[in-house]
């Protein structure tokens, strides 16, 4: 019979290895599979995890996985906030879409005046937007005891709903040809995230997402307020001796992560994306739970995460089009791979002891 | 102001230094790249875009190698796949949705020597063309058979999205079905997706249970026509591919989305060196729309008649906006004898005379 | 406008059809629920029994033997997640989104060669006699067999948790696994029992879709429809009688403005679309604090 013991801490040397280990025994099962899909199992992985990092074009892909991690990691540095204090909420995709929509409306209706207020004014729309879509499984919560969880999710699908009305409806490009769908925000100057280095992939959420980093891990290590969501977490009661209000961390960690996740929506929008459209939202919100998870709700660990996440869409693109693997098996992948990290992630927290069986 | 000019030009340096890469890879294989914007198991618009680039191996055996990614979401990583495409040394690039429209407006810029071609876009450039299907054609041909074959003289209608593509096929059918029964009435009713076969189903059910005995989608799935077998007595035409599972009936007919000879013309072209940028729409005439077997469940003189609008369609002589034709609110669009010009065509955001309802907006 | 053409009657009939499938995920996941274990998974684990549904009900020519391959491709699949979960104590949420990752693409592989088939016939049963009741024969008993299928595994999952020993222990678990422990009841083993009949159910809703409503195979048919039956649970605040009436308040809204459209009303489809979901919301303030299972979403490890 195995048993799990809980270590008093995680455990430093696991923390390191599993995630090496998740992604060795992904390689294994994964080459596994496209053996069995008729594809070279070494070609295949070397080409997801290795190529976008080293091959004739790396010069091009290194770039990308800013350009796809950036999202992730932003959105995921500000849940992992909340998901450390036990405050869960996974309608980051809602707060994504909203943030997008509340900073591409401000620009669209300054469009086409020139000055360099505009983007700044986008960012703070963006963040608000997705302030108050995280504000409403917030106060609800503290006001009426509703759980978080289920509040912030069925707010994505308002928020779906809501992305396609406007797409459809009012931020329509007039010049679009009846179209859905905005203006490419990504073509008025004022209002677009451009490239800050030509080539480097390195735009505004790029930045965004490194401050948050390093902010994250400030707080965290240094100040008082980590000090209380690490508390909270770990033992809520001792928390609320130590006199942590409970109400006030549950605002404070929506509105982080919900303001943060606005953010990431307005960067594509009015970045990479472009355009308000009716598919805009492409997962980030709900991948970035993952993320956070992957990089074990550290500022840091998030970091790495999301480029391993990044590296897997780009890899995965790159597979198809050299290799003709299907998409689904890059999916399919992906899973595996979050089940695996998922799965010895057990080894930093818990002891595996083989004992005897005791009667229950 | 001077920070964000200076940002912009370092993003037009970016584009400059792509610009002056030498080709990259001399293989002597013509490169033809595809991407997709659904699975290509979707068995509707992405299945039959690939079935055009089956087509071209086909044709062309070892002297072209394609290449796809399929499921890419309209936005950077379309920029992402197709840049990747073109630095593998694609020399053709097909983008298949309208949304890829800025995304290859863009990549096109930067690969000045790889030829990019965008489906349903209307942005072009020296190394960009544009095509698209006059589905509205195949429309047409349906409303004739439509508008013979009810009997409660109510058609229905699932619409995807109130797009021009779809509006303009709504209008395409209902001039058809009108012109041979002047009773007819049609119910539309949008699904706002363009896959959902759940909701789908249900759309065809509603119109059923409305008194619908014909049943026209601008959906791709086959569950309308699923539907419209379950309740009897009721007719539909496939749409984006054959749906030949439910011939004879309820399906008695269908418009193909038929990629496949111009996918083959336009690699040819680029082999040849004949290559040239346009804007082409096509329509029965050219291929691009095929009308699948009209099935047995209709009666043969609707059959011939159906298959000589056809045939005049294809050869030019019948367009299917063709005067007098008023707008919903009677105002005269088209005067007697005059036929629609492409851009109101294209812009289409308007009834004619005669369909019942607002579009939404 | 002519609301006289919408016939009540047969929107209520074809309410009953929407409902089914988002009525058996629901159901499934509301056990799981109940159980404590939030399972986000159901889109992965739907779409996987109706990929399997599909192919046993193809080869065998049986849609029944379909629907139990369906009911076995999901309930595998759920393992996965009750393994990670339940004995490697892996994060709920997290593990379900993968999961539903995982679903979607395993499903895209395994149908690969079943594109453009048809499934075999599924004929709707005409109840005798009740189905001759007017008004109410055609509404309640003129479909086919698995919309009672459904309703009867909804009425046995009320049967089983406010009526047997078991489902007292299921609740125990899932209001406070620690006290359930200590009791001396299984936590594990009730909870993996629970996300295998949640799977199972899930692929069931699934299969519906490829087998009845549909009835083909096509990638990521499902649509959403998964996310919505979890939507449902939540409105049903965790009740088998209420999660009727939730499944049929959701495909009550789709049926409803699809008539009234084509009925000429217009409507506005994407702020009705988002009505349901505000309705949960405030479903779930009404009822408000303690409803939910005590241990949803938490992980149990039995320290000794």
């Amino acid at each position: 019979m195995i048993v799990l013991d809980k270590r008093p801490q995680p455990s430093r040397l696991w923390s390191y290895a599993a995630p090496v280990l998740a992604v060795v025994l992904t390689m294994l099962v994964g080459g596994v599979l496209f053996a069995a899909l008729g594809k070279n199992p070494v070609e295949v992985i070397r080409t997801i995890f290795l190529d976008p990092l080293f091959s004739e074009f790396a010069w091009f892909y290194r770039p990308q996985l800013l350009i796809k991690g950036a999202p992730l990691v932003l959105i995921a540095v500000g849940l992992s906030f909340g998901f450390r204090a036990g405050i869960w909420n996974i309608g980051a995709e809602g707060q994504y879409i909203i943030g997008a929509l509340c900073g591409a409306a401000v620009g669209l209706a300054l469009y086409p005046a020139e000055t360099r207020w505009i983007f700044p004014l986008m960012i703070v729309a963006g963040a608000f937007g997705g302030w108050i879509w995280a504000m409403i499984p917030g106060v609800l919560k503290v006001k009426f005891g509703t759980n978080e969880i289920l509040v912030s999710l069925m707010l994505v699908y308002v928020a779906e709903s809501l992305l396609a009305a406007m797409a459809l409806g009012p931020l329509k490009n007039p010049e679009g040809m009846g179209f859905p769908g905005s203006r490419n925000l990504a073509q008025y100057p004022s209002a677009a995230n451009l490239e800050l280095i030509a080539g480097t992939g390195l735009h505004w959420g790029v930045v965004a997402a490194l401050i948050a980093v390093i902010f994250a891990y400030v707080v965290l290590a240094r100040h008082i307020f980590g000090f209380q969501v690490r508390l909270a977490g770990q033992a809520p009661r001792a928390a609320r001796f130590a006199g942590v209000n409970p109400a006030r961390m549950i605002l404070i960690c929506m509105g982080l992560s919900g303001a943060l996740a606005g953010m990431a929506g307005l960067f594509e929008v009015a970045g990479p994306a472009g355009q308000v459209t009716i598919d805009f939202n492409v997962g980030y919100g709900f991948t970035a739970i993952i993320v956070a998870f992957l990089g074990r709700l550290h500022p840091v660990g998030i970091l790495l995460a999301g480029g391993l996440m990044a590296l897997t869409y780009i890899g995965g693109g790159i597979a198809q089009s050299n290799l003709g693997l299907p998409a689904a098996a890059i999916s399919l992948l992906q899973g595996m791979l979050l089940f695996f990290l998922l799965a010895v992630d057990v080894l930093t927290h818990y002891r595996v002891r083989f004992a005897a069986r005791q009667v229950a | 102001m001077k920070r964000r000019t200076l940002l912009a030009s370092g993003a037009a340096a970016a584009a400059l230094g792509l610009t002056g890469l030498p080709v990259l890879a001399q293989d002597t294989k013509t490169k033809v790249g595809f991407i997709f914007v659904g699975p290509v198991g979707d068995g509707g618009w992405t299945y039959q875009h690939n079935e055009g680039r089956l087509a071209i191996e086909q044709e062309f055996g070892d002297s072209v190698e394609t290449m796809f990614v399929e499921s890419v979401p309209e936005g950077p990583d379309a920029v992402r796949v197709m840049t990747d495409m073109a630095l593998k040394g694609a020399n053709l690039i097909f983008t298949t949705s309208f949304g890829y429209m800025d995304q290859t407006v863009e990549v096109a810029s930067k690969f000045p020597n790889v030829k990019f071609e965008h489906a349903t876009g209307f942005k072009d450039a020296p190394n960009l063309a544009t095509y698209s299907a006059r589905f509205y054609e195949g429309r047409a041909v349906q409303g004739h058979i439509a508008g013979h074959m009810t009997t409660s003289n109510i058609i229905g209608y699932i619409g995807s999205f109130p797009i021009p593509e779809v509006i303009r096929g709504i209008n395409s059918s209902y001039l058809a079905a009108k012109a041979v029964n002047p009773d007819v009435q049609f119910k539309i009713v949008w699904a706002y997706t363009w896959f959902d076969p759940a909701k789908e189903a249900e759309a065809a059910n509603v119109l059923i249970e409305q008194g619908a005995d014909v049943i026209l989608q601008h959906t791709d799935s086959t569950a309308p026509q699923a539907a419209a077998q379950a309740k009897g007595n009721v007719i539909t035409f496939g749409q984006a591919s054959d749906m030949a599972e439910y011939a004879p009936s309820p399906r008695v007919s269908s418009i193909i989305d038929n990629w496949a000879p111009y996918y083959i013309d336009r690699t040819r072209a680029v082999m040849d060196g004949t290559w040239e940028t346009h804007q082409v729409w096509e329509g029965i005439g050219d291929g691009m729309v095929k009308i699948g077997e009209i099935s047995d469940a209709v009666p043969a003189e609707v059959k011939a008649s159906a298959e000589a609008l056809r045939d005049s369609i294809a050869a030019g002589e019948t367009h299917p906006f063709t005067g007098p034709v008023n707008k919903q609110d009677g105002s005269v669009w088209l005067a007697e004898g005059e036929k629609a010009d492409d851009g109101t065509l294209l812009g289409m955001n308007f009834y004619v005379e005669g369909i019942e309802g607002d579009i939404p907006s | 406008m002519d609301l006289s053409a919408i016939n009540p009657i047969l929107l209520l009939a074809s309410l009953m059809v929407a409902a089914t499938p988002i009525l058996l995920a629901a159901i499934g996941e509301l056990v799981v629920e109940r159980a404590g274990v939030l399972n986000l998974g159901v889109e992965g684990m739907m779409i996987t029994g109706a990929v399997c549904g599909f192919i046993v009900a193809t080869a065998t020519g049986s849609p029944w033997l379909g629907f139990l391959g369906a009911a076995l491709g999901g309930a595998l699949l759920s393992l996965l997640f009750g393994v990670l979960t339940q004995f490697l104590l892996s994060n709920q949420v997290a593990t379900g989104l993968a999961l539903t990752l995982f679903g979607l693409g395993l499903s895209a592989l395994m149908g690969q060669s079943y594109l453009g088939i048809r499934a075999p016939a599924f004929p709707d049963i005409h109840v005798p006699l009740l189905g001759d009741i007017p008004v109410i024969g055609p509404i309640v008993f003129q479909h086919d067999p698995m919309v009672y299928v459904g309703l009867g595994i909804v009425a046995g999952v009320w049967w089983f948790l406010n009526r047997t020993r078991a489902g007292l222990v299921l609740r125990a678990v899932g209001e406070n696994h620690d006290a359930a422990h200590a009791l001396g009841y299984h936590v594990r083993r009730t909870r993996m029992l629970a996300i295998m009949f949640g799977g199972a159910c899930a692929g069931l809703g699934g299969a519906y879709l490829s087998l009845v409503r549909v009835p083909q195979w096509t990638e990521g048919m499902t649509a959403g429809a998964g996310w919505i039956a979890l939507a449902i649970v939540v409105f049903a605040s965790w009740k088998p009688g209420r999660l009727v009436l939730g499944a049929y308040l959701f495909g009550g809204v789709t049926v409803l403005q699809l008539n009234l459209q084509a009925a000429g009303v217009a409507v506005p489809v994407e702020y009705l679309s988002m009505s349901p979901y505000l309705a949960t919301i405030a479903v779930l303030v009404i009822m408000s604090a303690g409803r939910a299972p005590g241990s949803l979403g938490r992980i149990f490890h039995a320290a000794r």
